[in-house]
C-alpha cells in the first residue's frame, strides 16, 4: 500500500473505500433513502425475482442512487410476481407487479428518479404492521 | 472488487467472542461458500454492539435484522433461510422482555432508540482491523483538517468551545488541559492515553479500543499536534489482550499508510505511539501513579501540583486523557464544536458511555446524551429490573461513587448533578441493585475492593479504609452499635479529606452515600439485628411456619447438614444451632412454608 502523502491522497482513498460501507451507511438511515423490497418467496423466485433484485441493485448502484434493497417473504400477489415495494423518502410505499428487467428499468427511470407513476401498480388494500 | 449485496455483521467484542463468535464467523463464511454466495454477501467482524446481555449478536444489513444468542451451529440456517430465502429466523430474534413480542430489527429495539453514539460511532459498524473502513467513515479526516487548515491554538479553542470534559472520572475540561500542556515549555512532551480501566463492571474503554482503535490513534496525534509532542504512549492493562492485539494491528496499518511516523500527510508533523502495559492495579488509573508505572517505578501516586501537564512522564510535560475522551475528539473536529455542545446539559456537553450491569435486563454498553435521566437509562434502555423485582438502588462511579435511590431516578445525568446527589460520574460503570441487595453489604463489597487496591503510601487510605471495613464487617455480623454508624461517617470524612490521591479521597463514598440514602437499613442492622434484604447471613434465620408446613419431608431430605427434623405429615422444625443458612430448604419448599426472619 502506498503511503498517504497528503490530505488530497486521503480524500481519494476515502472515495475509493466508501463504496465498501455504503450499504451499511444507508441501512443506518433507511427512511432517508430509496427503499426497495423484493418479494422472494418460492413463487417470486420462480418468476425471476432474483434476477430482478440483482438488476435493481446494480442499476441503482450504477446510477449512484442511495438505496436499501432488501428481500422479503411472500407479499401475497402471487399472480403478479415478481413484485416489489418501493418507498421513496417521505412517501407511502407503492407496490409494483410483474417486475422484470424492462419494468424495473422503467420504475427506476420514471418513479424513482422523476417521481412519475407507471403502470402496473398494485393497489394495497390492507395495512401491515 | 466484488459488490456485496448484503453484509452480515458479527460482534467480535470480548464478550461475544467468549461465546464463540469467531467460530460463528468462520461457519458463516463456509456456509456462504457452499452456496456460492461469497461474492454477494460479506461477513464482517465488528466491535461491540453493546447488547452484551444476549451475545453473540449478529446484525444483517441492509434489513437491519438483529439476531441474538447466535451459536456457530446457527450459521447454516442463517445463510439458507435468511440470506437465500429472505425469511427471518424467529427463534434468533430478540424478544422484548416487557411487551413479550419479537423485534424484527434493531431500529425497533428500545435499547437503541434513546442512544446517541459518538464515541461508539464505529463500534459494531466497521471492521476494527481494517483501516480502509475507518477512513471511509471520515477516519483521519480530523487530523488532516487540523494539520492543513488549523493552528494548534485554533484546535484547542475548538475543543474548549465544545465543552468536552474528561470522561475518565474527573471531568476536567479537556481543552484547558491541552492548553496548559501546550504552554509548558520543554524540549520533549508526551501524549498519554489512559486505558487502565479498573472499575468493577466497567468496560467502556475496552470496547472502544476493540471496536474502533484508529479513533484513539487519530485523536492522540491531534493532541500531539496541539501540545507540541511527537510521542504518544498508551497505558493499557495486560488483561485486555484483544484490545492490545487490535491496537497493535491498527498502529501497524497507520504506520504503513504514513498516518503515523514522520512527515504525516506531507505537513512535516511527526508523531508515533508506543504501548505500555499495566498489571491491572486500580490506583494506576490515577495519572501520577500511571506515569510512575510507565517509568518503571512503583505504581504510587505523588502529590499534585506539579500536575503532569507541567511535569509528568520523565519529568516532561505530559497530557493524560482517557480513551473515551479521545474518542470524542475526531467528532468535534469533523462536525464542529457547535454540533457537540448542542448535545447535553449546561455544564456537561456531549454524550457519555455507560456499562450497564447488575440486576438489569439489558446488561451492556450504551451511550446517551448527557442529561438523560437515570430512569430512562435503567427502564427504557436497560429494560428494567430482572425477574420483575423492585428497583432499589443504582451505583454509579464505581468504588469512588455512591448509591442512588428511587428518589434520584429522575435526575438528569451529568457531572455536577451526580455530585450534588452524593455520587459521581466516574468512568461510567452503572450497577443496578434490586430489593434482594443489602446496602451495607454493597458498601462492604466496594470497600473490600479499595482495600485490596490501595497502594499503601498514605496512612489515611491504608489504615483508615481498613478500619472502615472492620466496622462494616462488624455490622453485617450483627455486632454493630449505633455509635459505629457515627464512627463510620466521621472516619469516612477524615479519609476523604486527608488521603493523598483520588483513590482514598473517594473510597468512603459508597459508605457515606448509603448512610445518607439507606440509613434505615443500617439502623435495622445495629438496632434490630435485621437485614431487610436477607443477605447478611449472620442476621437471619430460616424458620418453618407450622401452619403452612405439610410435612412432605422435602426440606428434611435436602438439608445438607441435618438441621431439620420432624415426623412425616406433621410440621417440621429447623435447629438454628446446626443450620448453616444455605437456603436450600427455602428454595425446595413447595408450600412457601419457610420464611426468612
Amino acid at each position: 500500500m502506498a503511503k498517504v502523502k497528503s490530505l488530497a491522497d486521503l480524500k481519494r482513498i476515502k472515495e475509493e473505500v466508501q463504496t465498501k460501507i455504503k450499504l451499511r451507511e444507508n441501512s443506518d438511515r433507511p427512511e432517508q433513502v430509496v427503499q426497495v423490497k423484493v418479494a422472494m418467496a418460492t413463487c417470486g423466485i420462480a418468476s425471476g425475482a432474483k434476477e430482478t433484485m440483482n438488476y435493481i441493485i446494480s442499476e441503482l448502484e450504477h446510477q449512484a442512487i442511495d438505496a436499501v434493497v432488501t428481500q422479503t417473504g411472500c407479499m401475497g400477489y402471487c399472480y403478479a410476481e415478481p413484485t416489489i415495494e418501493v418507498t421513496l423518502p417521505g412517501k407511502e410505499p407503492v407496490v409494483f407487479g410483474h417486475v422484470d428487467k424492462t419494468k424495473a428499468e422503467e420504475i427506476i427511470e420514471k418513479y424513482v428518479k422523476r417521481n412519475e407513476l407507471v403502470d402496473g401498480i398494485i393497489p394495497v388494500n390492507y395495512k401491515s404492521i | 472488487m466484488a459488490d456485496y449485496k448484503m453484509h452480515i455483521m458479527v460482534c467480535g467484542g470480548s464478550g461475544c467472542r467468549a461465546s464463540e463468535s469467531d467460530k460463528l464467523t468462520q461457519n458463516l463464511d463456509t456456509a456462504l461458500q457452499k452456496n456460492g454466495l461469497e461474492e454477494d454477501v460479506q461477513v464482517v467482524t465488528t466491535g461491540c454492539f453493546g447488547f452484551c446481555e444476549k451475545g453473540p449478536v449478529v446484525k444483517i444489513l441492509p434489513d437491519n435484522t438483529f439476531y441474538t444468542q447466535v451459536t456457530p451451529e446457527d450459521a447454516e440456517k442463517i445463510v439458507e433461510e435468511h440470506i437465500i430465502k429472505g425469511r427471518q429466523i424467529k427463534h434468533l430474534l430478540y424478544e422484548d422482555p416487557n411487551a413479550k413480542e419479537l423485534i424484527p430489527d434493531s431500529k425497533h429495539m428500545d435499547f437503541y432508540k434513546k442512544q446517541v453514539r459518538l464515541a461508539l460511532r464505529n463500534c459494531g459498524f466497521i471492521n476494527p482491523e481494517n483501516i480502509d473502513e475507518y477512513i471511509a467513515r471520515d477516519g483521519y479526516a480530523a487530523i488532516g483538517k487540523c494539520l492543513s487548515e488549523m493552528t494548534p491554538e485554533a484546535v484547542i479553542e475548538e475543543i474548549k468551545e465544545s465543552g468536552l470534559r474528561g470522561r475518565g472520572g474527573g471531568g476536567f475540561p479537556t481543552g484547558l488541559k491541552w492548553d496548559i500542556t501546550r504552554k509548558s515549555e520543554a524540549d520533549q512532551k508526551y501524549v498519554v492515553c489512559n486505558a487502565d480501566e479498573g472499575d468493577p463492571g466497567a468496560f467502556m474503554d475496552r470496547s472502544i479500543l476493540e471496536g474502533d482503535p484508529h479513533t484513539i490513534i487519530e485523536a492522540m496525534a491531534i493532541c500531539g499536534y496541539c501540545i507540541g509532542a511527537d510521542k504518544g504512549l498508551v497505558y493499557i492493562r495486560a488483561e485486555y489482550p484483544l484490545a492490545i492485539e487490535r491496537l497493535k494491528i491498527a498502529l501497524d496499518q497507520a504506520r504503513e499508510y504514513g498516518l503515523l511516523g514522520e512527515d504525516i500527510l506531507g505537513t512535516g508533523f511527526n508523531f508515533d505511539i508506543e504501548l505500555k502495559y499495566g498489571a491491572g492495579a486500580f490506583v494506576c488509573g490515577e495519572e501520577t501513579a500511571l506515569i510512575h508505572s510507565m517509568e518503571g517505578l512503583r505504581g504510587e501516586p505523588t502529590f499534585k501540583p506539579p500536575f503532569p501537564s507541567v511535569s509528568g512522564y520523565n519529568e516532561k510535560p505530559t497530557n493524560v486523557n482517557n480513551v473515551e475522551t479521545f474518542a470524542n475528539i475526531p467528532v468535534i473536529i469533523n462536525k464542529g464544536a457547535g454540533f457537540f455542545s448542542q448535545i447535553g446539559t449546561g455544564s456537561s456537553k456531549g454524550t457519555k458511555v455507560f456499562a450497564l450491569a447488575g440486576k438489569i435486563n439489558n446488561v451492556g454498553l450504551i451511550e446517551v446524551p448527557m442529561g438523560t435521566t437515570l430512569r430512562e437509562v435503567i427502564f427504557d434502555i436497560g429494560g428494567g429490573i430482572k425477574d420483575g423485582k423492585k428497583f432499589k438502588a443504582v451505583q454509579t462511579g464505581g468504588p469512588s461513587g455512591g448509591c442512588l435511590t428511587e428518589a434520584h431516578l429522575d435526575t438528569p445525568i451529568d457531572f455536577d448533578n451526580l455530585i450534588k446527589v452524593g455520587s459521581m460520574m466516574g468512568s461510567g460503570g452503572m450497577i443496578v441493585m434490586d430489593e434482594d441487595d443489602c446496602m451495607v453489604a454493597v458498601a462492604k463489597f466496594y470497600l473490600e475492593f479499595t482495600l485490596d487496591e490501595s497502594c499503601g503510601k498514605c496512612s489515611p487510605c491504608r489504615v483508615g479504609n481498613k478500619r472502615l471495613y472492620e466496622i462494616l464487617d462488624k455490622i453485617t455480623q450483627g455486632k454493630g452499635t449505633k455509635e459505629d454508624l457515627d464512627k463510620l461517617r466521621l472516619l469516612g470524612n477524615v479519609v476523604k479529606d486527608t488521603s493523598l490521591c483520588g483513590l482514598g479521597q473517594t473510597s468512603p463514598n459508597p459508605i457515606l452515600s448509603t448512610l445518607d440514602n439507606f440509613y434505615d437499613e443500617y439502623l435495622a442492622h445495629v438496632e434490630d439485628s435485621k437485614c431487610v434484604a436477607g443477605q447478611c447471613k449472620a442476621l437471619m434465620q430460616y424458620k418453618i411456619i407450622p401452619d403452612a408446613c405439610s410435612g412432605c419431608t422435602l426440606c428434611f431430605r435436602n438439608c445438607p447438614v441435618g438441621a431439620i427434623s420432624g415426623e412425616r405429615k406433621s410440621p417440621h422444625f429447623i435447629d438454628q444451632s446446626i443450620c448453616i443458612k444455605c437456603g436450600v430448604c427455602y428454595e425446595k419448599c413447595k408450600f412457601d412454608a419457610i420464611e426468612i426472619v
